[in-house]
C-alpha cells in the first residue's frame, strides 16, 4: 500500500491520503484500521471532529458557570453552560503557550486561569486580561486571543455534541431515526430524562473501533459472557435471567439488530421480554438488597410496584450513536479514544428523577435498587469484553494474515430485510451493522473534511 | 422466589438502616484519639490481614469467604470518598450472595478476564486498629501494594482498605471490607481481580 502521512492539522484540507478501497471491503476490513497509528490520527481528525462526536450530557452542567471536561479525539476540550447559559465546547488550550486552562473533571467557574503566565480567560471563551499587559504592543482584544471553541454544538434531549465541520448536517439530520429510539429509552422515565451520575470506568489496550464493533453484536454474547450467563443463573429454579435468551438460537429469538444510517444502530432484545408491567424486573439478575427493595416498593406503590420496579431493571437495548456515545441498559457509555491501541470506556450510571412525584415518594428505592443492577455488567460482562478486545489487538500483529470479517447474514437469501427509508433490519447476530458502519466510515476517511473553529469576537 | 433468610441465596439485609450504618461507620473514623495503643492486638490485626492476603494470592476463595460474617460486604468505591451507595455506583459492591457470585464466576472456566488467572502478591502494612464505638468491633485501616503479572505484563495496584472487624476468642471476622484503590475515579483496566 502507498500511502503517505495525513496532515495532522485539522485545519488542513488534503486529499485522502489512503488507498480506501484497498482496506475496506464489503465482507471484510484490514488489520491497519485497527493497528495503524496514521490511519488512527487521520480517524482523530476526519471522524472525531468532522462528524458529531458526543461530549457530555445536560446533567453534568445544570447551572451557569457549571463545566466538565473532556475531549474531541484528542483534543482537550471544556464543556460549559456559560454564565449567561449559552453551551460552550471550548479547547482546554491557553491562547499564549498552549497550556491547558482547567485541570479540573468539573466544576463551577466564571473565569478561568492558566496557572503557567496567568491568562485569564471568562467562562465565554473570551481573554479577560493578562498580567501586566503593557508588555505587549499587540492588542489582546483581538479575537485571535480568544479561547478556540468547537463552531456547532447542538444537543438532543440532553445529549450534547459537537463538530468542527461547518458542512456536516445539522445533529438531527445525523441521529435521524436513532431520536425517536432515544426518545424510547428516556421516555420510559419519569418526565422523560435522567441525571448522569458516577461510572464505571474501564479501559483497555486495544482500538477504539473494537468497542463500537460489540456494541450491537449479538453473536459473542454465548460465547464472551458464557461465565456471566453462568452465574446469573447459578441461583435460578425455572425461568432464566438477564441475557439468557442468547442461549439456545438467538437468530430465531424476536429481538433484531437495526442500521439506521451514519454508523448509528440499535439492537432491540425487548421483544424477548413479556410485555406485562414487571416484567423486565422478573428477567433481573440478582443483586445486593432487592428483596429488601422490592418488598418496601410492593408495600408502598401496591400494583404500581411493578413499574418503579422495571425503572431499577435494565432496559434490553442497545442504542449506539456513532461514533463515541453507546446507550444500554441503563448506562450511557462513552468511548474515549486514547491512542490507536488504547482506549477507555466509561460506563455513566443514570438516576431518576422524579420532580413531579410519579412514583409517589419511591424514586430514591428505585435508584438504590439501580445503583446495583448497573454494576453488574461493567463487573461480570465488560471485563471479559475488553480482554477479548485486547487479544484481538494481539492477534492482528500477525501482519500477513490481515483481514477482519464481518459477514454474518451477507448474501443469506430472506435474511436481512431494508425498507423504503433505507433502516436495514436483520436477526440479532448479523454483522450487517459492522459492514455499514465501515461503509460509512469509509465514505468519511475518504473525503476529509473543512474543519474550523471559532472565537468570540 | 425463595424468601429463606440465607443470605447465600436472598438479600434481605442489605436495606436502609444497612446504608446508613455503612455510611456512618466509614466516615470520619481515623481519628488520633481512637487509635488502639495495645501492640497484642495491633499485631493480631496485621497477622489476620496479612492471611486474607495470602488466601487472595493463592485463590482461596472459599476460604477468603469464610473470613467474613453472613451479613458482609466487599466495598470498592468509585470515588475517593466513597459517598453513599444509594446515590453513585461503585467499583463493586458486593454483599454475601454477590461476593459469592464473583467467586463463581471466577471458577467457571470461561471467566476470560481471568484466562490465564492474574499472579498476585499482596504486600500489607501501616496496619492501624481503631476503636469503633462498637462494643468488640474495630476499624482497621491498613495499606497495600499488589503486583500483578498477568499475560506478559505486570502492573501495581495501589491504596488502602478499611476493614470492619469482630472480635472473636481467637480472631476475627470481617463485617464490611472497603478497598479505597488510588486511581478509583479513573479508567481502570481489567478490574476482574479481587482486591
Amino acid at each position: 500500500m502507498d500511502k503517505l502521512k495525513p496532515s495532522g492539522g485539522g485545519l488542513s484540507n488534503v486529499a485522502s491520503p489512503f488507498e480506501w478501497d484497498e482496506l475496506v471491503h464489503e465482507d471484510r476490513v484490514h488489520r491497519s484500521l485497527y493497528t495503524d497509528p496514521d490511519i488512527f490520527a487521520a480517524e482523530m481528525t476526519y471522524i472525531f471532529g468532522g462528524t458529531w462526536t458526543f461530549l457530555a450530557h445536560d446533567s453534568q452542567i445544570p447551572q451557569n458557570d457549571n463545566y466538565v471536561t473532556t475531549s474531541l479525539g484528542l483534543r482537550p476540550i471544556i464543556v460549559v453552560r456559560d454564565s449567561d447559559g449559552v453551551v460552550r465546547a471550548m479547547f482546554n488550550r491557553c491562547t499564549h503557550r498552549g497550556a491547558t486552562v482547567c485541570r479540573a473533571v468539573a466544576g463551577s467557574a466564571k473565569l478561568f486561569q492558566c496557572a503557567y503566565h496567568g491568562w485569564t480567560y471568562r467562562n465565554s471563551g473570551e481573554l479577560s486580561g493578562v498580567p501586566w499587559p503593557d508588555g505587549y504592543a499587540s492588542n489582546l482584544k483581538e479575537s485571535k486571543y480568544n479561547l478556540a471553541q468547537v463552531p456547532r454544538v447542538e444537543s438532543y434531549r440532553g445529549f450534547i455534541f459537537g463538530t468542527l465541520n461547518r458542512e456536516a448536517v445539522s445533529l438531527a439530520d445525523h441521529l435521524g431515526p436513532m431520536a425517536g429510539i432515544i426518545d424510547q429509552w428516556l421516555d420510559r422515565h419519569p418526565g422523560g430524562r435522567v441525571q448522569l451520575c458516577e461510572a464505571n470506568r474501564l479501559k483497555y489496550k486495544g482500538n477504539w473501533k473494537l468497542a463500537y464493533d460489540n456494541s450491537a453484536d449479538g453473536y459473542h454474547v454465548k460465547f464472551s459472557h458464557r461465565s456471566l450467563l453462568e452465574m446469573e443463573n447459578r441461583l435460578v429454579v425455572g425461568e432464566e435471567k438477564g441475557m439468557s435468551f442468547y442461549k439456545e438460537s438467538p437468530d430465531q429469538a424476536p429481538m433484531y439488530v437495526k442500521y439506521l444510517g451514519n454508523g448509528n444502530h440499535f439492537k432491540d432484545k425487548r421483544p424477548n421480554v413479556a410485555q406485562h408491567p414487571g416484567a423486565l424486573w422478573e428477567i433481573e439478575g440478582r443483586h445486593p438488597g432487592m428483596e429488601y427493595f422490592e418488598g418496601r416498593l410492593r408495600e408502598r406503590l401496591g400494583d404500581k410496584a411493578a413499574h418503579a420496579l422495571d425503572l431499577s431493571a435494565s432496559e434490553p437495548v442497545n442504542i449506539n450513536v456513532f461514533p463515541n456515545l453507546l446507550i444500554l441498559g441503563n448506562h450511557i457509555q462513552v468511548l474515549q479514544p486514547r491512542a490507536v491501541d488504547e482506549t477507555d470506556t466509561t460506563w455513566y450510571g443514570t438516576a431518576v428523577v422524579d420532580e413531579e412525584d410519579e412514583l409517589d415518594g419511591a424514586v430514591d428505592d428505585v435508584n438504590t435498587l439501580r445503583m446495583r443492577t448497573l454494576e453488574s455488567f461493567p463487573n461480570f460482562g465488560e471485563v471479559d469484553d475488553a480482554v477479548n478486545f485486547e487479544e484481538i489487538q494481539r492477534g492482528l500483529m500477525a501482519e500477513e494474515d490481515p483481514w477482519i470479517y464481518m459477514h454474518r447474514g451477507l448474501d443469506v437469501p430472506g435474511r436481512v430485510r431494508t425498507d423504503e427509508s433505507g433502516i436495514i433490519t436483520a436477526p440479532a447476530t448479523d454483522e450487517v451493522f459492522m459492514r455499514e458502519t465501515f461503509k460509512h466510515w469509509k465514505r468519511l476517511m475518504a473525503s476529509p473534511p473543512k474543519l474550523e473553529i471559532r472565537r468570540e469576537k | 422466589m425463595s424468601t429463606a433468610p440465607s443470605p447465600k441465596q436472598t438479600s434481605h439485609y442489605v436495606t436502609d438502616a444497612f446504608y446508613d450504618d455503612l455510611v456512618r461507620d466509614f466516615s470520619d473514623w481515623q481519628e488520633d484519639d481512637r487509635t488502639v495503643g495495645d501492640v497484642n492486638l495491633r499485631e493480631a490485626c496485621r497477622a489476620f490481614l496479612e492471611r486474607e492476603a495470602r488466601l487472595l494470592d493463592n485463590h482461596q476463595y472459599s476460604d477468603w469467604l469464610a473470613l467474613f460474617v453472613d451479613e458482609c460486604l466487599y466495598w470498592v468505591p468509585a470515588t475517593p470518598h466513597g459517598g453513599d451507595p444509594r446515590r453513585e455506583v461503585a467499583v463493586c459492591l458486593d454483599d454475601r450472595r454477590r461476593m459469592e457470585d464473583r467467586v463463581y464466576r471466577l471458577n467457571t472456566g470461561a471467566a476470560w478476564s481471568q484466562i490465564p488467572a492474574s499472579r498476585t502478591v499482596r504486600m500489607v502494612s501501616n496496619v492501624e486498629p481503631f476503636q469503633s464505638g462498637a462494643d468488640g468491633v474495630l476499624m482497621v485501616r491498613s495499606h497495600f501494594m499488589i503486583n500483578e503479572f498477568r499475560a506478559g505484563e505486570g502492573r501495581s495496584l495501589a491504596g488502602w482498605c478499611g476493614h470492619r472487624l469482630r472480635q472473636l476468642d481467637d480472631g476475627f471476622e470481617i463485617l464490611v471490607k472497603q478497598v479505597n484503590l488510588l486511581e478509583c475515579d479513573q479508567n481502570l483496566r481489567n478490574p476482574s481481580i479481587i482486591i
